[in-house]
């Protein structure tokens, strides 16, 4: 398998904020990889840099192949990006927007690619309503057609369950599924461990602006992923704290 | 990314979108429609329209109406964008950020040329005056060009910005000074029936600030949206 | 670099001594106009101040330019600097010219071509100012301080020529001179000696102020960055 997204030694400042301290990541084809992390912790930051909406102050980044920042646009062509607001035009009906987007991509054969994806996210019969008559999981659902509308290699879900509820997100879910399976990338943050640990195939902790830990899916031991999570924020605590108490020394 | 094409196509969609969306809604176009309407009628009783008067102060009340109602328009517009995250759709995707700033530009320049379409007849009838003079048309077609090219660029600074509400005027209106002046006084000596000489210099003013403003902002507009 | 350079040192003690020596030549060198007297002695610091004005906000146009170009947060401090600068010199300027128009023209204010350029030019700059205060992000804010240096610098040529298409009775000293104006004069030799000693001064005091106000945006940015250290 190879390398994917390939982050090293990334650091992201806001002025004399740091938000990113030497955060190295990699995801191979085909991972579902779960972001995990306190707020903070600069999950949306670092997801921001990988769709290439936030360049990076320092160290190299690159997504399917293509540097960021240098090669934005070849990147952003392979990218789909669902955030927790669903990027989507109130004004303009199901149908109309992906109509849009899908010509932003300058996607082939866009209205049969449309019908494929409205059936998909399960709004065939929704398709000439109004984005701002849709219930809040129905935006999202269509927020996630969006982002596979012109097929990209990487899929990216900053906090896709933000508002919704447990239908919702049942439904959001199958419809992730669908996506993941059919051999995409994806990167997701969550702070929703449940939610998190029904769809991912890998689990990485962020904290203090870099991965604290990263665990398979099947290695995650008895105690379930919480108590991963757990310990590992825990272990980053202990590591600041003891950086602290030397750098005093 | 590059290529005439794929620019002309993605400013196309924009500028579609964007005039779909206020079909549908009509929220922003009544929006400017009914505020350039008050615009005139405080104007009215402010300043006693009698015919006498009005001669010379025609040109300014309508390119006042036509600035303020401009600026709500431009406001609206990038608020739409900014507040579902859709600025962060279009900038996800792979198009010249170049186009997307020329649509938006389009878009609401398209929008200011309708409420002047509008509110030219009404004022008209209101006050007996013949308004529908070619070079006045012109007039509006070159300030108002110049006036939203600056106000878009500086809509998409001021709705990231925390005092927003407030920021798009304070921002625009000294910059847009040029266009004000110009305008007025073109729009003026056309309704004064003046020698197209003496008019000249102030059309060339027009011309001159859209040329260089809307380079100016052409360029410097992927700096407003990258992080 | 926390410690202060010897050269601003010696820069604050020569800009210091040329504005005694300014002083000093406009009253006790310079001769006294003939027409206009006294007052016109406050020529020489108003036109410096308008020139000063004009040189710092070029000087933050160019620097936004840089800035954008390479993305350096220094090139920011600059351009701040200068347009802080830049608003106080205008203000003295318009505050110079009231008081020299107040007997001459027997009006403190007219709307003529450059008080109003320079006033409209001071509300660019206050909304400069007020943009930076609206934004949290320091690089968002840097970004967005240049494109506005950029776009208000080059609206001030098109508002001045706009307003100048109107009648101006704004005398000009330098250069071709306008029948229409009023209080113009001509100068002798010693007037322009003065006035060009004054140019100067102003220009070795704005590169001092400039150097010193880059110099407390360093620090400030320091103590920022400090305090962060201090809280984690």
């Amino acid at each position: 398998m190879t390398a994917i997204i390939e982050v090293s030694r990334l650091v992201k400042r806001f002025g004399p904020k740091v938000v990113l301290r030497q955060l190295d990541f990699r995801v191979e084809s085909g991972e579902f990889v779960a972001l995990l992390g306190p707020n903070g912790a600069g999950k949306t930051t670092f997801l921001r840099i990988l769709s290439s909406l936030s360049r990076p102050t320092l160290g190299s980044v690159s997504v399917a192949g293509y540097s960021l920042p240098h090669q934005a646009a070849s990147v952003r062509r392979r990218l789909g990006v669902v955030s927790h607001l669903p990027l989507l035009y109130g004004d303009l009906s199901a149908e109309e927007n992906l109509l849009f987007y899908g010509r932003m991509y300058a996607v082939d054969k866009l209205s049969a690619r449309m019908d494929e994806v409205l059936e998909q996210v399960g709004l065939t019969n929704r398709r000439r309503d109004l984005v701002r008559t849709f219930s809040r999981g129905m935006q999202q659902r269509l927020a996630i057609g969006r982002a596979i509308l012109h097929d990209p290699e990487v899929l990216l879900l900053d906090e896709p369950h933000t508002g919704l509820d447990q239908d919702a997100c049942d439904m959001l879910d199958a419809a992730l599924r669908q996506v993941a399976v059919r051999g995409r990338t994806v990167v997701m943050t969550s702070h929703d461990l449940s939610r998190a640990e029904d769809l991912a195939s890998r689990f990485d902790v962020l904290a203090r602006g870099t991965i604290q830990g990263s665990v398979q899916r099947q290695d995650i031991a008895r105690d379930g992923l919480l108590g991963y999570y757990r310990k590992t924020l825990e272990l980053a605590q202990n590591n600041a704290k003891n950086h602290k108490a030397e750098a005093a020394l | 990314m590059s290529g005439f094409a794929p620019f002309m196509r993605a400013l196309s969609a924009v500028v579609w979108k964007d005039l779909r969306a206020e079909w549908r809604s009509r929220e922003l176009l009544s929006a400017m429609l009914v505020f350039a309407l008050l615009v005139i009628l405080i104007f009215n009783f402010a300043l006693e329209l009698e015919s006498t008067v009005r001669a010379n102060v025609t040109a300014g009340v309508l390119w006042v109406t036509f600035t303020f109602a401009g600026q709500l328009g431009l406001n609206r517009s990038m608020a739409v964008e900014k507040d579902r995250g859709c600025l962060d759709g279009l900038l996800l995707a792979p198009v010249d950020r170049a186009a997307i700033y020329l649509g938006k530009t389009l878009a609401n320049w398209v929008f200011m040329l309708l409420v002047a379409v509008i509110v030219l007849p009404i004022y008209s009838v209101l006050y007996n005056t013949n308004l529908f003079i070619p070079g006045l048309l012109l007039t509006i077609l070159l300030g108002s060009e110049g006036y939203v090219a600056v106000g878009t660029l500086l809509s998409s600074m001021a709705v990231q910005a925390r005092t927003r509400d407030i920021l798009l005027p304070i921002l625009l209106f000294p910059v847009a000074i040029p266009v004000v002046v110009a305008a007025v006084k073109a729009t003026g000596g056309y309704l004064q029936g003046l020698d197209i000489t003496e008019i000249q210099p102030w059309l060339n003013l027009l011309l001159t600030y859209d040329v260089v403003f809307t380079a100016v902002a052409f360029m410097v507009f992927d700096s407003v949206v990258e992080e | 670099m926390n410690a202060k350079p010897k050269l601003l040192t010696v820069l604050d003690v020569v800009a210091g001594a040329m504005f005694v020596a300014a002083v000093a030549l406009v009253f006790f060198y310079a001769p006294l106009e003939r027409v206009m007297g006294l007052v016109q002695k406050v020529f020489y610091f108003h036109v410096a101040s308008a020139w000063i004005g004009m040189l710092a906000f070029a000087v933050a146009a160019f620097y936004g330019v840089l800035y954008l170009v390479k993305k350096d947060e220094r090139y920011d401090r600059v351009e701040l600097a200068a347009v802080e600068i830049g608003i106080v010199f205008a203000l003295i300027t318009i505050v110079t010219g009231s008081i020299w128009a107040r007997p001459i023209w027997n009006a403190w204010w007219t709307w003529d071509p450059r008080l109003t350029t320079a006033t409209v030019m001071e509300l660019v700059y206050f909304a400069y100012l007020m943009l930076r205060s609206g934004i949290e992000e320091p690089e968002r804010r840097a970004r967005f301080g240049a494109v506005y240096a950029i776009i208000g610098f080059l609206s001030v040529p098109l508002t001045f020529f706009s307003i100048r298409l109107f009648r101006t009775i704004h005398p000009v000293v330098i250069g071709s001179n306008d029948p229409g104006a009023e209080g113009a004069f001509d100068m002798t030799q010693k007037m322009t000696q003065t006035f060009m000693f004054s140019l100067l001064t102003f220009t070795v005091g704005f590169v001092t102020l400039l150097w010193h106000r880059v110099r407390l945006g360093v620090l400030s940015d320091k103590v920022e960055q400090l305090k962060l250290k201090l809280q984690s």
